[in-house]
């Protein structure tokens, strides 16, 4: 089985679009794995179906008994969150702030404190328009994305692939370089880096690049947006000539990329010119994923 | 007063805002521009100054130490966070996993897991005029980002008076460092873009902001690309919005230079200058 992920570090690069765009290359081929749980966008132009659905648990969370607590303020004195709030003289926990640690119950006098599962989620199974499988999930808001539900997700794709005997899963990275893109990345055949020749766009590409060696995988970049900025552009393509890293195509800055999503639609689907591009990028990122079996 | 510059989806303009924001305003008051995006920090491409002050920043994770230990196992037994295994005579510590919460080393009963210093990131404050600019960034393969931006708000609130205005350029999306970044703010202003990809992630990031009873106001970035769901979305749920940023190439490119669009583009001056009413009168109704 082969996994491609795609990755951008910076966010608005169009990540999203271009992993779409290859899901309809890929077709009933691949499995496709949303990973960017905490802003998932991709369900917007894949159109799955939610068939299945399941909640997920993740860690605990502090929860006071106001008819025990004597109001002692240990909890607090403990708590290396901020997270427990005094309120009309009452202790409570600051949801929110809760990494759920369990100090504060171990050492409640008054045994007022309970540590309670946290739903944290849900993970969805669907069908897409392309044809084929879609693994997506929604994190609940101010959850910790610890990168636990983006492995649940991944997990869940390929066990899919292996199921429907496919080669391909697809994986909708996250932003940042932080717990989920550490998940996102674990066990990829090549990572797909999309950047754009801006200041930001560089800066971010390096540091998650730096990541993606120490994990010692193959990558290749598309550069988007590819004649913004001529100087830039050259900083960028002596950057992934350095780190020898093939470029994989350059898109030129584009308003029909919005035109398409505003359509719900990809832009293979949309534009016959970048259709032909990205088909023979589709093609070389296959190429080179086939070069690194897991 | 702190004013958080926040969005769901990444790439909507959250540097471009706070930046020249927070350039404009310093312009006739001390301001203090933080960068919260810990993870891939970028306001600092678009404002210099000169060092005033640096510090590495560590994150507390226990230490081992053999001789004192009872191996009575209460550490593992404590730790909600599998950080910490005991395997034979040996006790064994997983930092990456550690949250950093001091129950095993404080509930040892011989006092064998004192807590070590682990650096995570680095520190940086720097001085033009009367901008202040504070920037933290993470170490890569560090995987925590809410204890380094807690750090950083610490450092802010010690180093600055509270009237000072303080533009918090935040991290996208909407779990856990999104919380810690506006947690503490006066004002949020959510940036997005007029798409669906935008309008979707700017529903969550207002469900967020009401959760934590933040005040809140819309700017619409890239403004005239697109469609008007996002204007529909915003007067349809009573939603301020503040200001509309028009998409033009020239702002794209001016940006991909790292260059600071309110000196170039009128249109981006205006809505500048808006913002910084608004953030002038919140301050006035607030105080």
């Amino acid at each position: 089985m082969k996994e491609i992920v795609v990755l951008s570090g910076k966010g608005g690069t169009g990540k999203t679009s271009l992993t779409a765009s290859f899901a309809v290359l890929g077709g009933a081929e691949l499995v496709v794995a949303d990973c960017d749980v905490d802003a998932a966008d991709m369900h917007l132009l894949l159109e799955p179906d939610f068939a299945d659905r399941e909640d997920f648990h993740s860690g605990e969370l502090a929860v006071i008994d106001p008819s025990k607590c004597s109001d002692c303020g240990q909890c607090a004195a403990v708590c290396r969150y901020d997270a427990v709030e005094v309120i009309g003289g009452r202790h409570v926990i600051d949801e929110l702030g809760c990494e759920g640690c369990g100090y504060c119950a171990r050492v409640c006098p008054d045994d007022a404190i309970e540590n309670i599962e946290q739903h944290v989620g849900q993970w969805y199974r669907s069908a897409i328009r392309t044809g084929s499988t879609m693994i997506h999930a929604r994190l609940k808001i101010g959850a910790d994305n610890s990168g636990k539900l983006v492995a649940k997700v991944k997990r869940m794709a390929r066990e899919a692939a292996a199921a429907q005997g496919k080669d391909w899963v697809l994986v909708d990275g996250s932003p940042g370089v932080g717990c989920p893109v550490v998940s996102s990345l674990s066990g990829a055949s090549l990572v797909v880096l999309v950047t754009e020749p801006t200041v930001s766009g560089l800066h971010d590409l390096r540091r998650v690049y730096k990541l993606v060696k120490m994990f010692g995988i193959a990558a290749g970049c598309i550069i988007n947006k590819a004649d913004l900025n001529a100087k830039v552009s050259r900083e960028l393509r002596e950057f992934l000539e350095n780190e020898e890293i093939p470029i994989l195509t350059e898109i030129p800055y584009d308003e029909r990329f919005t035109s398409a999503i505003t359509q719900g639609r990809t832009i293979v689907e949309w534009d016959p010119d970048l259709a032909r591009l990205l088909g023979d990028c589709w093609k070389k990122i296959t190429e080179l994923a086939g070069d690194h079996q897991i | 007063m702190k004013v958080a510059i926040a969005s769901g989806k990444g790439g909507t303009g959250k540097t471009t805002l706070s930046t020249n924001l927070a350039r404009f305003m310093a312009e006739s008051e001390p301001v203090v521009l933080v960068d919260l995006d810990v993870e891939e920090p970028n306001s600092g491409l678009f404002v210099a100054g000169e060092l005033f002050h640096d510090e590495p920043k560590y994150k507390m994770i226990p230490v081992w130490e053999s001789e004192t230990c009872s191996l009575c196992g209460n550490c593992q037994e404590v730790c909600n966070f599998n950080a910490i295994l005991k395997m034979g005579d040996r006790i064994m510590i997983f930092p990456e996993l550690c949250h950093g919460c001091y129950a095993c080393s404080e509930l040892c009963p011989t006092a064998s897991l004192p807590m070590q210093q682990k650096p995570m990131g680095e520190l940086k404050h720097l001085r033009s005029g009367a901008l202040d600019f504070v920037e933290s960034r993470l170490m890569i393969s560090e995987e925590q980002a809410v204890p380094l931006i807690h750090q950083t708000l610490r450092y802010v609130d010690e180093s600055f008076s509270p009237e000072v205005v303080k533009i918090l350029d935040s991290p996208p999306g909407t779990s856990c460092p999104v919380i810690e970044a506006t947690r503490g703010a006066d004002l949020v202003i959510l940036v997005t873009e007029p798409t669906p990809f935008g309008l979707h992630d700017l529903k969550l990031a207002v469900d967020t902001v009401r959760r934590l009873g933040k005040e809140f106001v819309v700017v619409l970035n890239r403004y005239g690309i697109g469609d008007d769901q996002v204007e529909q979305y915003c007067a349809a749920e009573g939603i301020h919005l503040a200001a509309r940023i028009p998409n033009q190439r020239r702002i794209a490119e001016t940006y991909a230079a790292g260059k600071l669009l309110y000196r170039e583009i009128p249109e981006v001056a205006e809505a500048t200058d808006a913002i910084a009413s608004l953030i002038h009168a919140h301050a006035a109704g607030g105080s």
